[in-house]
């Protein structure tokens, strides 16, 4: 008795819906049996963690606050996947946003007329991230260096970087040893429209547009598209995959700018430890389960904020652990993986005997 | 510089480099094989993270070895599974399992110390240096080579083993047929399949090894980033190392320096902040990974593996 | 029974194998005696590899049964097949390129052995190889073999397997004639020691010189067996196609025009650095098709992709109606108006996972009315889409389905109908019609054949000499990045070309022809 599995033509419908909902269900179950395995009450957990998350308005504002920065990175991680450049340098990119527009709010925005403060800002920040995306870019495109390392070793520097300054230089003189940057002026904060949701998230939603419009509807979208597809019809076809490259993540590397100055304008209102904290690694399943579609990008972020705050709740309220919040995400992330054999693939059971794959029928 | 200097520096370099080495030599078997597992930093974490709460607990570090070996086993067992048999995308793959092994090894870490609390700050059995008589006469070497812990004794006998085992034996002959074409290898009777699983297994088990090791001999506590990206570290050591475990062994030993270095300077009160020299590993990294690429394309064929461009982008027999 | 008196090495019966969507092979039975070279013949895609492959233990049939010297048997993995004595040399050598001789041969015969014993081994090896003549060093790595080479060791392999069966799947397609008798040879000795030889091809020439008897397939099924001194190939032709075979086009009147293509003393490397084009040149008029003929692997790869932009040229210069594109990219010799139909259709010519509307536009994109300003106008898309599928008879249930869907004649028809669309009378086409089925290749070469009455300047560079006889009014033959001579479709001979094509013999030298050719 043998168990084959067999491409199918066409993907199955069924399964594309499917199999996200099953995998989170079955990610829920095995995050129940986890926290079962340390004496906690799993359905007392996920219960405090959807009131926690989307319960009342308090809630909800708090998910979208953490949907602004995930949509923005995780479009960022998306278009970069679409040319099938593993950019996993979002986190970094992020964090030289934010310094980027630190510098701007905490060094000129006194020579700056007051209106001008945030333009300035979200151009630095765009400008630091599409910058430090610039080097793992130039690298794989003209040295061939493998980017899924460069993108990964510049987070750590950037991050070390952020700490650098606001431990040392940016330091607040009137911190009191608390470690962060003096607080931004008052011109140099996105306003908040509902609770703590500030202008990012019109930033979100429109940069979701923006990237539809530009894959769906653009040439360059086209291009982006051929280049991932198969790169070598694209040469053929005339698209230069070198220039594409430094260009999708010189836009890559400016949206999860454009998340860091979101982050230190809007939330934290300084430069300080919390702004990295793995939204760029979020981003990458984002990206992933949306199928790198923009506005699949706008639902799974908010959605993978409900979870961040959910789990932030479950520390508050219950004193677990906030990291089964990740524990969630990359279990869901797994079983969507191997859900997606049902999708590309038919399974049939054989008589006796080993079949192979059956290939092209070219002889 | 004295030699006391040099000693000192070469013995840090070493011990820096052993859990380097392991999870290099992890990632070699697992790729020689065909398949590219980017979880090694989220098993190394889980390695790091059970070791050191089975040994505190049980009061036995070899317990605690064994266990996140073990560990190690079952995540880089799913990992096949999920790239193998179900054919999911290696890369993503990989980075779930990071994302997931970090995520799960920071949650025990708070919830693992004595009561439910957290992990941070305790101490508990470890992997103490022996020094080994005779041998630790031998001028300069001496006293860094073996002055070590168990574990780096192991990994001295294993790095000829292991190169044995490739080069001059039909197992090893497989291995590097599997990892450059499956198909053929296939045809002629070696199982891809079954081979693929046990290697991914193996470097599995040697990435918790390689995460004990941190937890329990070289760091002897658990920090939050304990293990702060020698996972990665080790994938770029893979390539640089041409999949090759004796010059795994070279660049270990260069990772190894360059965070020995980072003591030397921070004990030495210099001026260059914290930061900064923490930067120095991942700024290495880079580096390397421009050299190497840039040398191959320059050397052209090499005749060394190019294993890794079949294996894993064009994975699909079987 | 009498299985020892049984002549038959091999016997199949109702042999029948599925694969989704198609019937490979239907209630095929095939007898095979023993010690004869024979040969499996039929068009692409009439199921021979299939078939063989069964036999190799790849696939397992669905219907039928096997008897190997007269015992029923069931093979149900390439190790099978290997135990009874059947091996197989595929089309793409199964080699580990980083490997040795030696290590490829041994590989996977002593799984639960420790140390290789090499001295033993290599021996035993070379005494193996010296009594069939398969010169090969037994220490090479197979990145360094040329291709006759690494075939050498594909046999070398299965002979110390004990094969007593090998069957060899077009084996001398990559080889040149010269290596293919060579390889004949070697056959024939094993035969002689009572080996007995399957081989597939589609080249009736290597039939009738070669086998004792020959299988005809066609879709699918398996339409006769014949002795082979006892046929003739127009006989085999008409049982391989089930019609007379057209071998000659109707000549059509045409003029030749202007020079649109020209290329002067040409040169370029292969992707290890070594010279692979030497120093080529010639020129392509208007209602003209120049073929060059050649093995697979003497430069014309190399000379496709540095005509339209995608290799460096070393040296030399290439002009369009007078514009030196030699220096330009491969989207300003696309704007020059050449278009290229390439030998790797769905590496480099389609995108398979994307529509075919997606495809069609490949080329004009960025040109209104299909773009508009930065965008792209997909309504637009659809009805350049549909016009091309009408025009050039693609069948598919829509312009929205994906590449890949479509059978092999209709994504061809899909590059065909881009790159004519987009060319301006200037086109490039290698091997157009590799892998189709008979109706396919027709409708294919009469659709160049029509562009060239048009006026088109057609480049063809193709390894199937029919296909050269048949569409060319002027012939080069490449060898070794050079050209060996140049002939008139009137005067060319198959022999001549094909010495030419071993680098056996020159024609005329080639500065002279361009100063002698040109009017007619």
């Amino acid at each position: 008795m043998n168990i084959v599995l067999e491409r199918r033509l066409e993907r199955a419908r069924w399964a594309v819906v499917i199999v996200p909902i099953a995998s989170f269900l079955l990610a829920l179950i095995f995050g129940a049996v986890l926290l079962l395995a340390f004496g906690i009450n799993p359905l007392q957990a996920y219960r405090v963690m959807v009131s926690g998350s989307l319960g009342d308005q308090y809630a909800l504002t708090e998910t979208l606050v953490k949907a602004i920065p995930l949509i923005l990175t995780g479009l960022a991680v998306a278009i970069a996947f679409r040319m099938l450049f593993w950019n996993i340098g979002a986190e970094g990119q992020l964090a030289m946003g934010g310094i980027g527009a630190s510098y701007v709010a905490l060094f000129l925005s006194d020579s700056l007329p007051d209106p001008l403060t945030i333009p300035v800002m979200i151009l630095m920040g765009m400008l630091a991230g599409a910058l430090w995306a610039l080097i793992p870019a130039l690298l794989k495109a003209y040295l061939e260096v493998n980017e899924i390392l460069t993108t990964l070793m510049m987070n750590y520097i950037a991050i070390l970087l952020v700490e650098y300054l606001y431990l040392g230089p940016w330091r607040d003189p009137e911190g009191y040893g608390f470690p962060g940057s003096a607080p931004f002026p008052q011109e140099a904060l996105l306003p908040r429209l509902w609770g703590r949701v500030h202008l990012g998230i019109i930033f979100a939603v429109l940069a979701a547009f923006i990237i539809w419009l530009i894959m769906n509807r653009s040439q360059w979208g086209y291009e982006i598209r051929l280049i991932g597809e198969n790169p070598r019809a694209a040469k053929y076809a005339g698209i230069d995959a070198k220039r594409n490259m430094v260009l999708v993540m010189l836009l890559s590397g400016a949206l999860s700018g454009l998340a860091g100055m979101a982050e230190v304008s809007g939330i934290a209102r300084r430069l300080y430890q919390g702004l990295t904290v793995g939204y760029g690694f979020t981003a990458i399943i984002v990206a992933w389960m949306a199928n790198l579609n923009p506005w699949g990008v706008v639902f799974v972020g908010a959605f993978m904020g409900a979870l961040t705050v959910g789990g932030d709740q479950l520390q508050v309220a219950m004193g677990i652990p906030a990291a089964v919040s990740s524990v969630l995400q990359g279990a869901i992330l797994f079983f969507v993986l191997g859900g997606w054999v049902f999708i590309n693939y038919r399974i049939r059971i054989l008589g006796s005997g080993k079949q192979k794959q059956a290939g092209e029928v070219n002889e | 510089m004295n030699e006391a200097m040099i000693v000192s520096l070469l013995t840090i370099t070493i011990r820096a480099g052993v859990s380097l080495l392991y999870a290099t030599l992890g990632e070699i078997f697992t790729e020689r094989s065909g398949i590219l597992n980017l979880g090694v930093e989220g098993i190394m974490m889980m390695g790091a993270a059970t070791a050191f709460a089975v040994a505190f607990h049980s009061d036995s570090a070899w317990l605690g070895l064994g266990v996140a070996m073990l560990v190690g086993a079952m995540m880089s067992f799913m990992h096949a599974f999920l790239t193998i048999t179900l054919r999911a995308d290696q890369v993503v793959t990989g980075l779930a399992l990071t994302l997931f092994g970090t995520g799960l090894a920071s949650f025990m870490g708070q919830r693992l110390g004595p009561g439910g609390e957290t992990m941070v700050g305790l101490q508990g059995p470890v992997f103490p240096r022996i020094p080994i008589p005779v041998l630790e006469d031998i001028p300069i070497l001496g006293p860094s080579m073996f002055n070590q812990d168990v574990l780096a004794y192991a990994l001295y006998l294993l790095l000829p083993l292991m190169w044995f085992y490739l080069h001059k034996t039909q197992p090893g002959l497989h291995l590097r047929a599997v990892g450059d074409n499956p198909a053929a290898a296939d045809v002629l009777g070696v199982p891809v399949k079954l081979s693929r699983y046990l290697y991914t297994i193996f470097g599995g088990c040697l990435m918790g090894l390689a995460g004990a090791h941190l937890s329990m001999a070289y760091l002897q506590g658990w920090a939050q980033n304990i293990t702060g990206g020698r996972g990665w570290i080790a994938i770029a050591l893979v390539i640089f190392a041409t999949w090759n475990p004796l010059r795994a062994a070279v660049g270990a030993l260069l990772f190894g320096g360059i965070n020995a270095l980072q003591f030397r300077l921070q004990a030495a009160g210099t001026t260059i902040p914290a930061s900064f020299l923490n930067m120095m590993p991942y700024f290495f990294t880079i580096l390397v990974l421009v050299l190497i690429t840039w040398g191959e394309s320059v050397r052209k064929h090499l005749g060394a593996p190019a294993a890794l461009g079949t294996p894993y982008i064009r994975e699909e027999k079987h | 029974m009498g299985e020892s008196e049984n002549s038959y090495a091999i016997q199949m019966q109702g042999v029948t194998k599925r694969f989704p969507g198609v019937v490979a092979n239907k209630e095929v039975d095939l007898s095979v005696e023993r010690g004869h070279v024979h040969a499996l013949l039929g068009e692409n895609g009439a199921g021979k590899s299939t078939l063989m492959n069964v036999l190799a233990g790849l696939y397992q049939q669905d219907e039928g049964q096997i008897f190997i010297f007269g015992e029923p048997v069931d093979i149900q993995s390439p190790k099978d097949a290997i135990e009874l004595g059947i091996g197989m040399v595929h089309q793409h050598f199964m080699l580990v390129e980083s490997l040795t001789v030696a290590e490829n041969v041994i590989l996977g015969l002593y799984p639960t052995g420790l140390v290789i014993n090499k001295k033993e081994v290599k021996q035993d090896l070379r005494d193996l190889a010296d009594s069939y003549h398969l010169n090969v060093d037994l220490d090479a790595y197979i990145w360094q073999l040329s291709v006759g080479e690494q075939q050498r060791v594909e046999i070398l392999k299965l002979l110390y397997r004990g094969a007593k069966i090998l069957i060899l799947d077009e084996p001398t397609a990559v080889l040149t004639p010269q290596e293919a008798d060579q390889l004949i040879e070697i056959l024939h000795k094993m035969a002689s020691e009572g080996k007995t030889i399957i081989f597939i091809t589609h080249k009736l020439h290597e039939v009738m010189d070669f086998s004792d008897r020959v299988s005809v397939l066609r879709d699918g099924e398996m339409i006769d067996t014949r002795v082979t001194s006892e046929t003739t190939k127009n006989e085999l032709a008409k049982l391989m196609v089930g019609r007379e075979v057209l071998f000659d086009f109707q000549e059509r009147d045409h003029e030749k025009g202007d020079v649109v293509l020209e290329v002067e003393n040409l040169k370029a490397l292969s992707d290890k650095g070594l010279p692979a084009l030497k120093g080529v040149s010639f020129e392509v008029r208007a209602g003209e098709i120049v073929a060059v003929a050649g093995v697979a692997g003497n430069g014309q790869r190399e000379l496709a992709e540095a005509i339209t932009g995608l290799r460096r040229v070393q040296d030399g210069k290439i002009w369009i109606r007078g514009k030196d594109i030699t220096k330009e990219s491969p989207w300003q010799v696309i704007k020059a108006g050449l278009s290229h139909i390439p030998g790797d259709r769905i590496g480099r010519g389609l995108v398979p996972n994307l529509p075919i509307s997606d495809n069609l536009v490949m080329k004009v994109y960025r040109k209104p009315p299909i773009s508009n300003g930065p965008f792209i106008d997909y309504q637009r898309v659809e009805g350049f889409s549909e016009r091309l599928v009408d025009a050039f008879n693609i069948i598919t249930p829509s312009v929205k389905t994906n590449a890949r869907l479509l059978s092999g004649g209709n994504q061809q028809k899909v590059v065909l109908a881009r790159e004519i669309d987009a060319s301006s009378g200037a086109l490039v086409a290698v091997n157009p019609s590799r892998g189709l089925d008979i109706g396919a290749t027709e409708a294919v070469r009469k659709t160049l054949l029509e562009q060239r009455d048009q006026g088109a300047a057609i480049l063809l560079i193709s390894g199937e000499l029919e296909e050269v006889m048949q569409l060319a009014d002027r012939i080069f033959v490449i060898y070794e990045g050079e050209f060996m001579g140049e002939l008139d479709r009137e005067e060319a001979a198959v022999e001549e070309i094909g010495l030419m094509m071993a680098g056996e013999k020159r024609e005329r030298r080639t500065d002279e022809i361009s100063q002698s050719s040109g009017g007619q």
